[in-house]
């Protein structure tokens, strides 16, 4: 089977979110989740309506909601839900017991919402968009951590596309999408230490215009941008090196606090999911 | 070559998808330098459109079973995977002594499983029988079909198992000075002097020599060798069956076998009943040990293996007579009696004894360096044909064989 539609454009218009009622740090299954370290219930719900203020009303974006759950408390970061293609969607195998009862609340969803779902073979780890990343046709998929590179091969298949694997080599960085971030078809952020010489060297070689980010910000989660068109939606903290090359290039940014967030080692992308 | 089973040092292993763009394949080939291994491209197919996939498969070489783990746990992280990496199909035995269906039949050569996605050598392999999994997956064993109780787990089908053939190039370093063709025209002096050495390395290691004897070997007067040769202690285990026994307590307590004066080759007297006389003395004191023990029998092979406490295992058949006490007339309970003392085992060598050839070649592993000695050539290629190829065939007299061994090992100063 291929699913015949691959995406070629980061002008996304709709995107999936879940209000963050049940968000806490419950388990410890990232280097940034520290149950001592909790999260600050209010905190959270103001810097995520924040977020949802900006992308819909400053960005005009379409945003659904999925209903949280309480037994689930990281279904707030959809990105993890699956990869959607036109209205087909490759469902996630999470890789942690503790995030694995989201699948079937996202499928539900899914479906209902008209979508084809296509699921990987059991036991076969993908965590998503949070590691498979479209740069106008082809997908950067990261794998070690989480993801594993057997679904590269899987999903190559099903898109009939290029995707390249990316292994991730630092635990802080455990999705692709903490990492590096496509912002159009010539342009990508990525910071170098997450990858190994033959990651850097794939990067390098297949984006024209890759914009290294120092380890300051790619600990401040710059990389975990939400892009549409050429404006970025970025947690709050970027340096002004960054944020400078970024405007000269005719970039616009959106900076939003999104601390609470970032102690479950998740930002912007994390917290919506493309459809 | 040990007689543990040998593990694989090679694997053949497929890495699939956009492995070139994604420097996945280059990555893997550093990685197996890296980590001491060595690969071979059996085969590669690169994606013509940026869209296709390629696909390459490697084989894996490293230096012993345990490097070659590593490097496959590290590769396999980069999607490389064993082409036959499947779990072994296991069914449950219904009825004491009977294999499921379709059960995997053993050969002698090393075999691993694998199960829940490790592989597992098989322990104490040999041919002819089914591979049990124990204490919840951490073992597999061989096990002949008597063996076999309700409930074991049985390896089904061939899928999830593999056999390691034994490479031409090793079979030659265990024996360069012999060929496992049979022929009566090879340089026995050399052939014999080269066993003798490698009998005494095996003992310097640590490790066992057994000797499989037939009647013969008393009848061609070479008894004493053989005793010599025990006494001197480079035999760990006996096997033969009540005949060369029997002969062999004759010879000491009448100074015949079968009724044959061997000094004169001639018969003697009244001769043709000392065999049923000798087995009635020994069924009389109770069995050979304690014979030995009494004084009853002074000389021999049997002699020297109760003072020497080298065990004997002798298996009874149905042409008979007697049997002497240590007998063991249950050919299974033989068959089991024999396999107690394999483990460890590094030659077995056959002489003068078709069945208890054939029967020790059937329950040994392909790893044990065998060599089959008989004045009869049709004896050594039935033993190979019967399937143990490793087996290496020497076709003299057993008298000139163990007469010229005893001296090479009792009277060669050993090579440093």
């Amino acid at each position: 089977m291929t699913i015949n539609a691959p995406r070629f454009t980061l002008h996304v218009r709709r995107l999936l979110m879940c209000w963050p009622t049940h968000y806490r740090i419950a388990y410890e299954i990232n280097p940034w989740m520290r149950r001592r370290h909790q999260v600050q219930h209010h905190t959270a719900q103001t810097q995520w309506r924040a977020l949802h203020t900006v992308l819909t009303e400053q960005l005009g974006l379409d945003v659904s909601l999925i209903q949280p759950a309480k037994e689930l408390p990281d279904l707030v970061f959809t990105a993890n839900a699956g990869l959607v293609v036109g209205r087909t969607v490759i469902r996630s195998n999470f890789r942690y017991r503790q995030r694995q009862g989201e699948e079937p609340v996202f499928e539900r969803w899914f479906r209902r919402h008209g979508y084809r779902i296509v699921t990987l073979p059991p036991r076969q780890y993908f965590e998503g968009e949070g590691d498979a990343l479209f740069l106008g046709e082809t997908l950067f998929f990261g794998f070690r951590f989480r993801s594993e590179v057997a679904a590269h091969e899987t999903i190559a298949r099903l898109l009939g596309a290029r995707v390249l694997s990316l292994e991730l080599l630092d635990r802080r960085f455990y999705h692709l999408d903490t990492c590096f971030a496509p912002i159009d078809r010539q342009t990508a952020l990525y910071y170098p230490g997450a990858f190994d010489t033959y990651g850097r060297r794939v990067i390098r070689r297949f984006i024209p215009r890759p914009i290294a980010v120092s380890e300051a910000d790619a600990l401040r989660f710059v990389c975990n941008t939400v892009v549409s068109g050429r404006r970025l939606v970025m947690p709050m903290g970027v340096s002004a090196p960054l944020r400078r090359t970024l405007t000269q290039l005719g970039y616009r940014l959106f900076e939003v606090e999104l601390g609470e967030f970032i102690k479950a080692g998740g930002a912007a992308k994390c917290l919506v999911l493309y459809l | 070559m040990t007689s543990s089973p040998t593990t694989a040092t090679s694997e053949i292993v497929e890495v699939k998808g956009h492995i070139i763009d994604s420097l996945i394949l280059p990555k893997i080939l550093d990685q197996i330098i890296d980590a001491n291994g060595s690969f071979e491209i059996l085969d590669i197919t690169i994606g013509k459109r940026k869209s296709d996939a390629s696909r390459a498969r490697l084989k894996i070489t490293a230096a012993n079973p345990t490097r070659l783990r590593q490097v496959l746990r590290r590769i396999s992280a980069l999607g490389a995977t064993p082409v036959d990496a499947v779990d072994v199909t296991l069914r449950r035995a219904t009825k004491p002594g009977v294999f499921p269906e379709g059960f995997y039949s053993t050969t002698n050569l090393p075999t691993q499983i694998r199960y829940r996605t490790r592989w597992r050598t098989v322990e104490r392999i040999e041919m002819d029988c089914g591979i049990v999994v124990e204490s919840r997956g951490r073992r597999a064993v061989c096990t002949p079909m008597h063996r076999i109780r309700r409930g074991d787990l049985v390896v089904c089908g061939g899928a999830g198992v593999k056999v390691t053939p034994l490479e031409r190039s090793r079979q030659r370093e265990i024996f360069q000075f012999m060929s496992s063709t049979v022929s009566s025209e090879k340089p026995k002096g050399r052939i014999i002097a080269e066993l003798a050495e490698e009998m005494r390395r095996i003992k310097h290691d640590g490790r066992k020599i057994l000797v499989v004897a037939g009647p013969a070997v008393v009848h061609t007067g070479a008894a004493p060798y053989l005793a010599q040769i025990i006494r001197a202690g480079y035999v760990d285990v006996l096997f033969a069956g009540n005949g060369l026994a029997t002969h062999d307590l004759e010879l000491n307590l009448y100074g015949t076998s079968l009724g044959a004066k061997l000094d004169a080759s001639e018969r003697s007297e009244a001769g043709h009943d000392h065999h049923l006389r000798t087995i009635n003395a020994i069924r009389a004191v109770g069995g050979i040990r304690q014979a030995v023990r009494r004084g009853l029998v002074k000389h021999g092979i049997m002699h020297a293996c109760v003072k020497r406490g080298v065990p004997f295992v002798l298996c009874g058949s149905i042409r008979d007579d007697g049997p002497l006490p240590d007998v063991i007339t249950d050919v299974v309970a033989a068959q089991d009696a024999m396999r107690r003392h394999i483990p460890g085992l590094e030659l077995a060598l056959m002489v003068a004894s078709t069945l208890h050839t054939i029967a020790t070649g059937n329950i040994l592993p392909a790893t044990v360096k065998t060599v089959c000695v008989d004045i009869n050539p049709a004896v050594v290629t039935k033993v190979a044909d019967r399937g143990s190829f490793q087996i290496v065939g020497l076709v003299t007299d057993s008298e000139s064989f163990l007469r010229e061994l005893a001296r090479c090992l009792t009277s060669v100063k050993r090579r440093s």
